[in-house]
């Protein structure tokens, strides 16, 4: 690590189009899988449980959504519906959105744009893995035994007192929690030590900044959760009475320890989905990202004060009115720095040159979505109108806006953008961007009579609601089969790129300038057949793309973070 | 045009809260709509007039502008500065209550609600109250948390087990609201709803001096088993007409063979039926869940024994 | 976390890895970022202890006096007693000298045995009165509505520390296990650093547990 940075050998290396060995091929069997080290199998593994999950949560809220067509009974009863959007919830928290692009993209990617082999703890990384789906399995343990109908907040007293699974249920929970622990530990000790020469902090991806901060949420949160799950199990089976009112404990403070990490998590869900959104608009502007240092700074400010502010979930709970107030102020300081994000990445298109490929159609879709999730936290955020809205369909349109229309649209984007580098293989262009269309309005016809609903005061979690409410209900529903046909569609033309035959993705199909793009697609076992160093800025778009396929002979080169700053080493061109 | 699109998305303004969140409300809505559509131009003018030319296409370096960033952070903060000052004093309007409400005790039960009014009348589901006049909520929960919801006032708090949280309203005119539960609490929350009737005040003094005369005479055990019925709640659960609700019905029960999940089976007699009012936990009929709250302590051995008449004359 | 040497024979460090120094940077701060996790998880606890210590101050000052101060004080002179070793461990590592390693990691093994032993009996003192967390709580000598309270959140505390000296002694013996087949020198010796690095916030946690549970006024 002590080598000058004089004494490197830069040369510019063409990279292999359709190369024959890559990390698909590295290995053969399930068993090359399971017990993979790869950063890149394992995100692959995850990306498929998540997909898994995302269908099976997807079809509990098509069950919802049609059980809702009636005012009264449609076709389950109160018992099956109360299991059911617990279960749509539990399953699209823990199981889906919380580790959709960290441990997915971010598996696969975080080491690739450092210029690494691989993250920093290899076999922890599988063992994450294996730690996730032994917590699925609980999961899938709990519907099996009769299901959870608490919601996925497990409020006590109810969520101690009621004869369901739940303990299976938060046991699992507080075993994927593990994961989420061990990933976040693994991402931000991987940037902090196997950055490339060259690769500063001043040049990271914005993708990695929101990894970066999205880790440390994890790592200072997820230890809360396990431990309020923990105290959950010991209330309901030796009955500890700490949240239990007869014993003299306290519910509320139930609510205080839950969204101390459930809060924060939010940000584990959207942060990703911001730097996805950073490297699609760059990339397809064609030009340098506007206010690099602000959207890379604003997503560890968002992290600190997501801290902060988790009582603003808790505005009608009984807690104190003082607490209250301040939890109120301070989350408007979520939406500054939130706000910055939003005009940095209109900014970055002010003056490029715009390709309105599938992954860019998606940011732009994210970019309306999310601002109207934001504005609507703002009004959530308001006292008095809280009042009136908590609990209300207009929270479930709200966090709909934000984890579906933010999070969902934004690795929508992402797997679109990274799918040729993934698998090698192009979807069809114009599939995809029916496709996208199908979802934006489905998913607005779903979620915007929601706000509507909420705001003339229809409760949340009701099995039956009373007349007035049936028209907009009904238009919901009839949203969610539009979603729902949209991404069948998106399942169907991905799943043909990958057995087709005259598919091949070129290794830079948009002309992105991060390190993913500097090698193979698919990329090789090691990710790079050379050490690449870094000389310019992912976002530089005015250089030639030749100047950022700079590598060092050999597989043992020095690993480093110092700034590679003299292009004058690049004498050495072939 | 506001006002009428107000009156689709809002519920009607019945209380003094209620027109301060709702302009609070639309203050939001608009100041964000107007950003949204700043937005939504700027990306489709975007995208259209600097749309991919050639592949060679060079583009500017621009990589901070402070001015701009300075004013997207400033104008936020002040709208959101103002956003919280607002909410901030309806809040706090909210929840202080005058001297001189009218105070109702309120106890929340799965899934029903109980008020209790000064001079001991009891009533379930339904809450009436004075018009025009500050009435005052004094709430606890017998179970779970539940929380109490009036739309058309804009008011809503949680209802806790083991300890009081308040709230407060006054009406503008007499009439009728709805009330719903806003905390999930089990298989009938969303059954667990109710009315708010707002009387001009000396029919409401009428009417509460009507309930307490009622409550006091003397009355055939079948009878105050019957009035016990909807004032305690059974009537939430228990259906009258053979109806399965949440629990069994009455109709039919005295005498039949129940089944319970244990296996085991028994005739309800007055003895069963006094257990499972006491202790409704011990056993439970099939294709039903241990969601009663106990009644020992809450009814004495009088009213049970009436409730028990009033099941019996249901044959 | 830190050991991916085992599948490259002779050579410590892992592929991805560029030196040892990279490497044990690397463990190092993973440990570091971990007992931040360990610490927050403890958190928690402290949390719940502090709430219900305010709302009950008499509550915890009689509860405490149930409490045998000598063996708690006995247990922290035991723990910081063994947090020395596991110091001594790591200096032997990083002197070459193999066989005080192993027996000053020994040492400390017993010295975590002695510590369980203590609390076992300490446990079983209070279980044959009837203190028992939550509901199975039966003693009579506090006469306070939240009684159960105290103890619940005794038990939960020193029983999470107590899993966390079992986790700590099961490391240990796979240290010795591996230190007497000659893993450890002075240029690698990682996994002794890390888990000794662990065994001292143990102890840090036992120390602030100790006048907590133990030394109420």
């Amino acid at each position: 690590m002590a080598a000058a940075s004089k004494d490197l050998k830069i040369r510019e290396f063409p990279v292999e189009e359709n190369p024959t060995e890559h990390y698909l091929n590295a290995g053969k069997g399930l068993k090359s899988w399971l017990f993979t080290v790869d950063h890149k199998r394992i995100g692959l593994m995850y990306l498929a449980s998540i997909i898994l999950f995302f269908f099976v949560g997807g079809m509990l809220a098509l069950a919802l959504r049609i059980e809702l067509w009636e005012p009264a009974r449609t076709f389950m009863d109160a018992d099956t519906y109360n299991r059911v959007f617990t279960l749509h919830g539990a399953i699209m928290v823990f199981l889906f959105i919380i580790p959709s692009i960290p441990a997915a993209l971010g598996n696969f990617f975080l080491p690739m744009m450092l210029g690494a082999k691989d993250v920093a703890f290899p076999r922890l990384n599988l063992l994450s893995f294996w730690i996730y789906s032994i917590g699925a399995l609980f999961t899938l343990y709990s519907i099996a035994y009769g299901g959870v109908d608490t919601g996925w907040t497990f409020y006590t007293p109810y969520s101690t007192s009621t004869g369901t699974a739940v303990i299976s249920m938060t046991l699992g929970v507080f075993i994927m929690g593990f994961s989420s622990i061990l990933t976040g530990i693994n991402f931000i000790v991987t940037i902090h030590k196997m950055r490339a020469p060259g690769q500063t902090w001043g040049k990271l991806p914005l993708f990695l900044w929101s990894l970066y901060a999205t880790s440390i949420i994890q790592v200072l949160a997820t230890p809360n959760l396990a431990i309020t799950f923990l105290l959950l199990i010991l209330e309901s089976t030796l009955g500890v009475g700490i949240f239990d009112p007869a014993l003299g404990g306290d519910p509320v403070l139930y609510q205080h320890f839950f969204w101390f990490y459930s809060h924060p998590a939010v940000y584990i869900m959207i942060v990703p989905a911001f730097g996805i959104i950073s490297e699609v608009i760059s990339t397809f502007s064609k030009k340098t990202i506007f206010g690099y240092w602000l959207i890379a700074l604003s997503s560890l400010a968002i992290a600190f004060i997501g801290f902060l502010v988790w009582g603003h979930h808790m505005f009608v709970s009984g807690q104190s009115e003082l607490s209250t107030v301040i939890f109120s102020f301070l989350t408007f300081f979520v939406g500054i720095p939130t706000g910055i994000k939003i005009l940095n990445w209109i900014a970055t298109m002010y003056k490029g040159s715009i390709d309105l490929k599938t992954p860019m159609i998606y940011a732009l879709m994210f970019l309306f979505l999310f601002s109207i999730g934001g504005f609507t936290g703002i009004m959530l955020g308001a006292l008095s109108v809280n009042v009136h809205l908590h609990d209300t369909y207009y929270v479930v349109a709200h966090f709909h806006y934000v984890m579906m229309g933010g999070t969902v649209f934004a690795f929508l984007a992402g797997i679109h953008y990274w799918w040729p580098k993934m698998t090698g293989k192009m979807y069809n262009e114009l599939w995809a961007k029916i496709a996208s269309v199908i979802l934006f309005i489905g998913f607005n016809v779903t979620f915007l009579p929601q706000f509507v609903m909420g705001s003339q005061g229809m409760p949340r979690r009701y099995y039956s609601y009373i007349e007035q409410f049936q028209t907009l209900h009904q238009t919901s529903t009839v949203g969610s089969w539009i979603l729902g046909v949209g991404f069948i569609i998106v399942g169907i033309y991905l799943a043909i790129s990958l057995f087709s035959k005259n598919n091949r993705a070129s290794s830079n199909p948009w002309g992105a300038r991060a390190l993913e793009w500097m090698t193979t697609s698919p990329p090789a076992h090691h990710n790079f057949n050379h050490t690449p160093v870094v000389l310019h800025n992912p976002y530089d778009f005015h250089k030639p793309i030749s100047e950022f396929r700079l590598g060092i002979d050999g597989s043992d080169g020095h690993h480093s973070s110092e700034d590679v700053s003299t292009p004058k080493e690049v004498g050495d061109k072939v | 045009m506001l006002e009428t699109i107000n009156r689709y998305i809002l519920p009607q303004v019945s209380s003094t809260f209620a027109a301060d969140v709702d302009a609070l409300f639309t203050f939001i809505n608009v100041t964000s709509v107007i950003i949204l559509l700043g937005i939504t131009v700027a990306i489709f003018y975007f995208s259209i007039k600097y749309r991919r030319k050639s592949e060679d296409d060079v583009t500017p370096v621009i990589r901070f502008n402070t001015m701009l960033e300075v004013t997207w952070i400033t104008i936020p903060l002040i709208l959101v500065l103002i956003v919280f000052a607002w909410g901030f004093r309806g809040y706090i309007d909210m929840r202080t209550p005058p001297g001189n409400a009218y105070e109702v005790y309120v106890t929340a039960n799965s899934f029903f609600w109980q008020f209790t009014y000064p001079n001991g009348v009891q009533t379930t589901d339904e809450l009436y109250v004075p018009a025009g006049r500050p009435v005052k909520l004094i709430m606890q929960s017998r179970d779970v948390i539940h929380s109490f919801f009036v739309p058309d006032f804009r008011i809503k708090q949680d209802v806790l087990p083991g300890r009081y949280t308040t709230l407060w309203f006054e009406t503008l005119t007499s009439g009728e609201h709805v009330i719903f539960c806003t905390e999930y609490c089990g298989t009938g929350h969303s059954a667990m709803d109710g009315m708010v009737y707002a009387l001009e005040p000396d029919e409401f003094n009428a009417w509460l001096n009507e309930q307490k005369e009622l409550s006091e005479r003397e009355l055939p055990l079948a009878e105050l088993g019957r009035n016990l019925y909807t004032s305690q709640g059974c009537a939430g659960c228990h259906s009258l007409d053979g109806s399965v609700v949440i629990g069994p019905t009455f109709q039919g029960l005295y005498g039949a063979e129940r089944q319970f999940t244990d296996g085991t089976s028994r005739v309800a007699d007055e003895e069963y039926l006094r257990e499972s009012i006491k202790y409704p936990g011990r056993v439970i009929n099939v294709g039903f869940n241990n969601i009663m709250p106990s009644y020992e302590g809450q009814l004495s051995d009088d009213q049970i024994t009436a409730i028990i008449e009033f099941i019996k004359e249901l044959e | 976390m830190a050991n991916q040497n085992a599948t490259h024979g002779e050579s410590h460090v892992a592929h991805h890895f560029v030196d040892s120094e990279q490497q044990l940077d690397s463990s190092k701060l993973g440990m570091w970022l971990f007992l931040v996790t360990e610490v927050l998880f403890f958190g928690g606890l402290f949390v719940a202890y502090i709430v219900y210590r305010a709302w009950n101050p008499e509550l915890f000052y009689m509860s405490a006096k149930e409490l045998s101060t000598t063996l708690g004080a006995i247990n922290t002179v035991v723990l910081i007693g063994s947090s020395l070793t596991i110091a001594l461990a790591v200096r032997a590592a990083q002197l070459n000298q193999r066989a005080l390693l192993s027996r000053y990691l020994i040492v400390t093994i017993l010295l975590a045995c002695v510590f369980l032993v203590i609390k076992y009996f300490e446990y079983t003192s209070k279980f044959a009165v009837g203190i028992l967390p939550g509901e199975f709580y039966t003693y009579e000598g506090i006469d306070h509505p939240g009684a159960p309270i105290f103890f619940s959140i005794y038990y939960m505390m020193t029983g999470l520390h107590g899993l966390h000296v079992i986790i700590g002694i099961g490391l240990m013996v796979y240290l010795v296990v591996k230190a007497r087949a000659g893993t450890y020198t002075a240029a690698y010796y990682t996994p002794v650093e890390v888990t000794a690095l662990y065994w001292h916030l143990v102890d840090l946690i036992w120390i602030f547990l100790f006048p907590l549970l133990y030394l109420i006024e």
